[in-house]
């Protein structure tokens, strides 16, 4: 497998949310603002990572008998020591996404990699699969965020500044001044609205994609 | 010996899983003996954050290291004393109100004659856009309970607007700002009856003296 393969498929084609659907569960929670969508992908890249890593390297002394429980345990202890180091040092950022990081736990794409890619490659491709599919997590989460936001109060990014410092700032946006919000959006049913409709719009797309290259491949090109 | 043929063993399995918790609890427990002491100032970082909003005025003690501890409307309330020159000015204490989606957590300032200094919400799972308006960064609602004590508005009117009381509810949203006010009536009452108590223990060389507890 090449690493572009690998990229294409973390960012696109194999997409956590919009391809593998998994981790539907943080993703709705999370998402009612950007900021937090990708506050939220970046802690489960940096995990999805580590357990990568990690089970890539000790995939040799895990036997398959017992695999499931090894990765769990792991996982959670990843996912807890997150916790405590932005609890400690990123305090800010901690009373932002405190919440969410325990939920990383019960986030299945991280097992799924685990499972599906660590176990059977080297160190070096797991890391770049778990880079990968934890970017792909990080831009759908941001969309599926902005697009809330953006519909449901108005903004793009606000108090991005408490989340990647004041150097930040300038991502926050009004977009509407003055808007007096449309609640359904924030509220759970809009996060279950926006990913069906980005579901639908990468499905279409994809087709559209696979069409045009199969024209591209049947007439044959003269030079 | 083979590591393919030892992988399939029943012992091997049971050591694997011992040493994957043996390894994990020992990560664990040293990050918790490294951020242990980080966290904590964090945490009280924030206390002292959240004193301060509710606080306006100086004073001239650490007011976490003054506290006392009675029993209040939800169990023990820790009350935090401002002192200027010996003598108690306010006191800053939490109280807990019921609202649409849980708890609401408040921390209140009241100064020695029973006024509330002011409100603050520090925990809360209201719905967005509706009853997060308690939250000063959405709303000045919270702003309405600086400067009322027992007696203005009388114990009656002290409510939200559609119980009678001189408080306004949100548009689609009553349950929370009800939760809120009975919860700050409830810490007036919890003042007016400690009263004594609260502002009268002395400072002893700079300690606060033993606290009293109820049985």
């Amino acid at each position: 497998m090449t690493y572009a393969r690998i990229t294409k498929d973390g960012l696109w084609d194999n997409n956590v949310v919009f391809a593998q659907m998994l981790a539907l569960c943080p993703t709705l929670a999370v998402t009612g603002s950007a900021t937090n969508g990708l506050g939220m992908g970046l802690a489960t890249t940096a995990v999805l990572v580590a357990s990568n890593v990690l089970i890539s390297a000790l995939r040799q002394f895990i036997s398959a008998e017992v695999r499931i429980p090894v990765y769990v345990v792991f996982i959670a202890t990843l996912v807890t020591l997150v916790d405590m180091i932005l609890n400690a040092w990123a305090h800010d950022l901690y009373k932002v996404l405190g919440l969410f990081i325990a939920l990383i736990v019960v986030n299945c794409a991280i097992l799924g990699r685990a499972e599906s890619f660590a176990s059977k490659n080297a160190m070096l491709p797991s890391a770049v699969d778990g880079f990968m599919m934890g970017l792909g997590f990080t831009f759908a989460l941001t969309l599926i965020g902005g697009i809330r936001e953006a519909l449901g109060s108005g903004t793009l990014f606000a108090q991005a500044h408490l989340m990647l410092g004041s150097s930040f700032a300038f991502l926050e946006t009004t977009l509407i001044p003055h808007y007096k919000g449309y609640l359904l959006m924030i509220l759970p049913p809009g996060g279950f609205l926006v990913v069906g409709f980005l579901l639908a719009g990468k499905r279409v797309l994809d087709r559209h994609l696979a069409a045009r290259a199969a024209v591209v491949e049947a007439v044959p090109v003269t030079a | 010996m083979n590591l393919d043929n030892l992988r399939d063993k029943l012992g091997y399995q049971g050591a694997l899983l011992a040493a994957a918790a043996l390894i994990t609890t020992a990560a664990l427990a040293v990050a918790s003996r490294a951020t242990g002491p980080a966290i904590a100032a964090a945490e009280a970082r924030d206390l002292q954050q959240s004193l301060s909003q509710v606080l306006p005025g100086k004073f001239d003690n650490d007011l976490l290291k003054d506290t006392v501890v009675l029993p209040g409307p939800d169990g023990e309330v820790t009350v935090y004393r401002a002192r200027r020159a010996d003598q108690v000015e306010a006191v800053v204490f939490q109280v807990v109100g019921h609202g649409y989606a849980g708890r609401i957590v408040c921390m209140m300032g009241v100064d020695k004659d029973g006024h509330i200094l002011g409100v603050r919400v520090l925990k809360h799972a209201e719905t967005p856009g509706l009853g997060d308006k308690i939250e000063p960064a959405k709303s000045d609602w919270i702003h309405a309970f600086t400067g009322k004590y027992l007696g203005d508005p009388v114990a009656e009117k002290f409510a939200v607007k559609k119980d009678g009381g001189v408080f306004d509810q949100f548009a689609g949203a009553t349950i929370t700002p009800r939760g809120v006010v009975k919860a700050v009536k409830g810490g007036l009452a919890f003042f007016a009856k400690e009263k004594s108590r609260l502002l009268d223990t002395p400072m002893i060389a700079g300690k606060p003296a033993p606290t009293e507890k109820q049985p």
